[in-house]
């Protein structure tokens, strides 16, 4: 089959972008999306021509480095699948396809569609974790977890941090990423000590990272290839509502992070 | 000149090695420990809890990788659990079988201490993975599941549903993002190390490239930690992540770490066949899969083009069922891959390119139900169907193996010491614990027990005995590697050729899964070392890179990784050709028996082959460290 | 600057975000009730110059009160909404050349405008039927009165009915947002799906609008 793809080319983070046209011949019904940008690429080195610039990894959906708008989706059209995990057979003979990087002011574009997605690395640095020392830990049977809580945390915590939901939300928030680490850890006993901390601190990150607000579009939802549920984010709100009204100082809270 | 392999392994009763030598190594005075630098290269499991361990007690960690966040490692990926000696289950099991069932798993060819040590640690592995809100499955009760997994006789497998993998690494990447916080660990995303430094026999520290800037950095240490996984991608296609590569183990080897056993590796029977020549990478499904499905080829060659339901019951042939008649289906690993490989060579594989074998589930579906079938591998026939478009409730899904891990790795002493002075490797990077195969769900065992309890502790007693003496990078030792450095990348510009590194590598991918893949012989082993020098000549004369150094150029890291796979897969034939006999995942077609049984030859091959760097163009030199085996009494498996 | 307790809640998007919730759950609340008041118009002009006395005689400290409670509820709504659209806008100072919206709702993309036309119509509707400024013949106390009359003008009775339509947009978003905004909402399989929110969305705009319709087509007078 043949497509038409209309791709962001961007050299560096400073200049200045727009789409380019390419023409992709020759392109099987079974390759993945990332390997139809294989082999255009491959052409584009032949010919001298710097190819597109993309983050993957894995290749099988998990490591979350994979993320692009296709024709204004993101991820492209299929649901509950990563842009590796997409394959052409979703496109016709003779498509025209958009693809551009993850727009948000929170993930700068580093080159053509490659983003910058460290912002959710410094939300989980501000307290998504169990501080839990190596060598601490008492009998992994110490405490019984309800089945339910063990398997909720278990659907928040299959996050793959890729940044569809930010890409997805008209306001560019990172609620639902946020959100899902905050319910892995306060649906298990193990995170109940830092739960408040956790979520006053986290949400001050995502507000730091200049990460718009959640107005509940629930375009996030539909868009993680994880299936992570907007239940999350009416968690984080309730762990952040309960932590505001009973924190006692400020300070207490943020500590030395 | 070669090396003394001292694996330093403590004296005294197996049980007792790990508790004895911990009480012997020297300690590092708390109040000194910040004084003390440490490079961890690779933010797996193995890394990512060796930098958050190390932070916690109280060094200054700087730690590397070249994904953009040090989540992203591929130890997510595993699917199926983490072994245990819990004995959750009171089903027999004790840190004894799991050590034995490990060497055994290995043919014998670990070290019983560190195998032991492995097991001991097990337990705690699961203890600090719950404390840190893994979220395992648990029964009704609140308590920890477990399965039975890979032909284990109990059930010791932990699981996170299918994605252990990625929740124990969540795990240990929250406790490095705790430490990042804290200001204990200094994190370097998107940097590939090019180089490591030795400086007075001692390793020093490394060089990078900032894979966004192209800015060539060296960074000064106290001791430097690899935890940067295994090298299956030699073979082009495997299970491995796209960016899984070997430069940093192997530049170290350059620097005089010896590399151990580099021929081991797993291939794995059950990943989605290639479907044309773009495929880019293998997907595995879990070999749970061959509890339910029946493994079969068409008896003739002609029917290999028809329709999987238009071959009669009688024009099938179920092989492993036919070979191995007590196992069957479920014979292991190996088997199971050699077997469909004989069959396609026969020219009876089915799917594109006759590259493929039957797991049928018919049968399976009429005494159990379409319903059954569904609960127990639903997400996988899920992923069947995204990837091949075919529907395997109704028709047999198409398998065939993949290269999935690496058993061989840098060698390193009981301290997981290489022989650099110094130069820590820990998980699939080092050599030391899987032998010449290993057990199901004992990688992510291996990668925690590393990072979280071995390096921790031993690295203490390395690092009490160097003195903290300012070092720079000012130093000429490392103004000279990042010269080196900077030279190779300029070179590896000015080639200006005409072929794509990709295209070289997926030749390379070829030769070595033909020569050097699940079986190997002399000859084919021989044609290899002639080819693999003409193509590695064929890339540094007209491997074509596009743009420059000084920017994010993913054809410059690709062609820098290919570079080394070009060397390194001659050192991986070196040594299969050196192992004249077939254990575990290295099967020489010259040594088996009449019924094609793998024939181990532990009088003349009980040994780590150990090789050493002699320069360029020198051949390596190969030392052995003879395996003593005091507890375990050498058997041979039979799945007759 | 960070800032601590109250106003630290106030500067998180959460916070604010809460705040849009709670305000809006007094609306919401408030809107119901004005709806079923203005059906007593229904029962003719007595029964309505009734209720209207009762509210703005015999309870009038209650009403005041609830004038002040709205007002600060809108005040803090509006305000809420208009930093964290400024906020969310902000977010992303590039946007994509081609945007398919999935599972979004009109109702939810056009909250800002609808809040906008609101904020217009609010005033005017004060001005049109409490204080009678800009209405043509106000007459205090005759309540039912002075609705046929407004409602006369034709472009009046078209302007309430196109506030009623966006406050159904409104309710239909915010009346199921602001249950999931302040983290009471059950977790559900479904979590877009809404059947209260729907009813309220339907009910209020219908009920209040039965009123300027029966003035157009003639039906009361």
């Amino acid at each position: 089959m043949k497509v038409v793809l209309h791709v962001w080319r961007q050299a560096s983070a400073s200049a200045a972008g727009k789409l380019v046209d390419y023409q992709a011949d020759d392109i099987s019904p079974d390759m993945s999306f990332l390997e139809m940008l294989d082999v255009l690429n491959e052409r584009l080195i032949v010919r001298g021509e710097d190819p597109i610039a993309f983050d993957h990894d894995c290749r099988e959906g998990i490591c979350g480095s994979c993320g692009m708008m296709i024709n204004g989706a993101a991820h492209g059209p299929m649901k509950l699948t990563t842009a590796c995990q997409l394959h052409m057979r979703s496109f016709s003979d003779g498509d025209e396809i958009w693809i551009e990087p993850w727009r948000a002011k929170a993930f700068p574009v580093i080159k053509d569609l490659v983003v910058d997605r460290g912002a959710f690395d410094r939300i989980i640095q501000a307290g998504g974790f169990v501080s839990a020392p190596t060598g601490s830990a008492q009998d992994g049977n110490a405490i019984p977890i309800p089945k339910q809580a063990a398997d909720d945390a278990m659907d928040a915590a299959a996050c793959i941090g890729c940044g569809a939901c930010v890409a997805a939300c008209p306001n560019a928030s990172a609620s639902l990423f946020t959100a899902a680490k905050i319910s892995h850890l306060g649906e298990l006993p193990q995170g109940q000590p830092e739960r408040m901390k956790r979520a006053l601190a986290m949400v001050h990150q995502m507000d730091l990272e200049t990460f718009g607000g959640c107005t509940l579009f629930g375009e996030c939802q539909e868009a993680c290839p994880k299936g992570i549920s907007i239940d999350t984010i009416a968690q984080m709100n309730r762990d952040y509502i309960f932590a505001a009204a009973t924190e006692r100082e400020a300070t207490d809270v943020l500590g030395s992070g | 000149m070669t090396t003394k392999l001292d694996a330093r392994i403590p004296a005294g009763p197996l049980a007792e090695k790990w508790d004895k030598h911990r009480f012997e190594m020297k300690l590092v005075n708390p109040a000194n420990k910040r004084k003390y630098h440490v490079i961890v290269v690779g933010s797996g499991l193995a890394g990512a809890s060796a930098a958050a361990s190390l932070s916690e007690l109280g060094y200054r960690v700087s730690c590397f990788c070249f994904q953009d966040s040090p989540r992203r490692a591929h130890s997510i990926a595993a699917q199926g659990g983490i072994n245990a000696a819990k004995n959750y289950q009171n089903d027999g099991d004790s840190e004894w079988r799991l050590f034995y069932d490990t060497i055994k798993g290995g043919d014998f060819r670990a070290r019983e201490a560190n195998v032991y040590r492995l097991a001991q640690v097990s337990v705690n592995i699961i203890d600090q993975c719950v404390a840190q809100g893994v979220p395992f499955a648990r029964e009704y009760g609140g308590l920890l599941a477990n399965r039975s997994f890979g032909g284990a006789q109990v059930s010791r497998t932990f699981y996170a549903r299918g994605q252990t993998g990625q929740q124990l690494l969540l795990g240990a990447y929250q406790a490095l993002e705790k430490e990042i916080a804290r200001g204990g660990v200094t994190m370097h995303s998107r940097h590939e190390m090019l180089d490591i430094v030795v400086i007075d026999g001692r390793a020093r520290g490394i060089i990078t490239r900032d894979l966004v800037t192209g800015a060539v950095e060296a960074h000064v240490a106290d001791s430097v930690v690899l935890g940067t996984g295994g090298y299956g991608n030699v073979y082009y296609l495997s299970t491995n992540a796209k960016g899984c590569n070997v430069t940093a183990t192997y530049r170290a080897y350059k620097k005089g770490a010896a590399f151990a056993d580099p021929c081991f590796t797993q291939i794995h029977p059950t990943c989605i066949p290639v479907a044309g020549e773009h495929q880019s990478k293998l997907t595995l499904m879990s070999e749970s899969l061959r509890n339910d499905g029946r493994v079969w080829v068409p008896k003739k060659k002609e029917d290999c083009g028809k329709k999987p339901g238009e071959i009669a019951e009688g024009d099938r042939d179920y092989y492993l069922e036919r070979k191995y008649p007590s196992f069957g289906n479920l014979s292991p690993r190996d088997i199971a891959s050699r077997a469909a490989k004989e069959v396609c060579d026969e020219g009876r594989g089915v799917g594109p390119g006759g590259r493929g074998v039957y797991l049928d589930f018919a049968d399976a579906i009429k005494r159990l139900g379409e319903h059954t079938i569904r609960e127990r591998y639903g997400n996988l026939f899920e992923m069947y169907e995204r990837i091949t478009d075919e529907d395997p409730y109704k028709q047999p899904m198409r398998i065939y193996p993949a290269v999935h891990y690496t058993m061989g790795g840098l060698w390193v002493d009981y301290n997981l010491m290489s022989t650099i002075p110094g130069l820590h490797v820990i998980g699939e990077a080092n050599f030391s614990d899987h032998g010449a195969n290993r057990l199901g769900a004992s990688a992510l065992m291996q990668g925690l027990a590393d990072g979280y309890f071995v390096l921790p502790s031993t690295i203490g007693d390395y690092l009490a005995g160097v003195k903290v003496d300012g070092l720079t990078a000012e130093h000429a030792a490392f103004r000279e590697a990042v010269d080196g450095v900077n030279a190779r990348t300029a070179r590896l510009l000015g080639i200006k050729g005409t072929r794509t590194a990709d295209s070289i590598h997926r030749e390379l991918g070829h030769i070595m899964w033909e020569k050097c893949g699940m079986s190997r012989n002399a000859a084919g082993l021989k044609e290899a070392l002639v080819a693999i020098p003409k193509l590695r000549e064929e890339f540094w004369s007209n491997v074509c890179i596009p743009g420059t150094g000084a920017e994010l150029n993913q054809s410059l890291e690709k062609a820098g990784r290919v570079a080394d796979f070009l060397e390194f897969a001659e050192l991986m034939c070196t040594d299969a050709l050196q192992r004249e006999e077939s254990c575990g995942a290295h099967f020489r077609e010259e040594y088996q028996t009449k019924d094609g049984e793998a024939l181990r030859d532990d009088e003349h091959f009980a040994y780590v082959s150990a090789w050493e760097y002699a320069g360029e163009g020198m051949p390596p030199v190969l030392n052995k460290e003879t395996l003593e085996f005091e507890n375990v009494h050498l058997s041979t498996r039979s799945y007759k | 600057m960070e800032r601590a307790g109250l106003l630290r809640f106030w500067d998180s998007s959460v916070g604010k975000k809460v705040v849009m919730g709670a305000t809006g759950l007094i609306l919401v609340a408030f809107v119901i009730l004005h709806m079923a008041g203005n059906l007593q118009f229904f029962s003719g002009s007595e029964r309505f110059n009734a209720y209207s006395h009762l509210l703005q005689v015999d309870l009038i400290e209650l009403t005041w009160l609830m004038r002040i409670t709205l007002l600060g509820a809108v005040v803090l709504h509006i305000t809420a909404a208009y930093q964290l659209t400024m906020r969310n806008r902000a977010a992303r100072p590039a946007g994509y050349v081609k945007r398919e919206p999935q599972v979004s709702t009109y109702a939810a993309r056009t909250m800002r405008w609808g809040g906008v036309y609101l904020l217009l119509f609010i005033p005017y509707h004060i001005l049109h039927f409490t204080t009678g400024t800009l209405h043509p013949a106000f007459v205090r106390r005759a309540a039912y009165g002075n609705v046929v009359i407004g409602f006369q003008v034709m472009w009046v009775a078209l302007f309430y009915l196109g506030a009623m339509a966006f406050l159904g947009l409104h309710l239909y978003h915010g009346a199921w947002a602001m249950f999931r905004t302040l983290g009471i909402a059950r977790p559900s399989n479904d979590p877009l799906h809404r059947r209260l929110a729907l009813a309220i969305a339907i009910i209020v705009p219908a009920g209040f609008s039965l009123l300027p319709l029966s003035v157009m087509l003639g039906f009361m007078h």
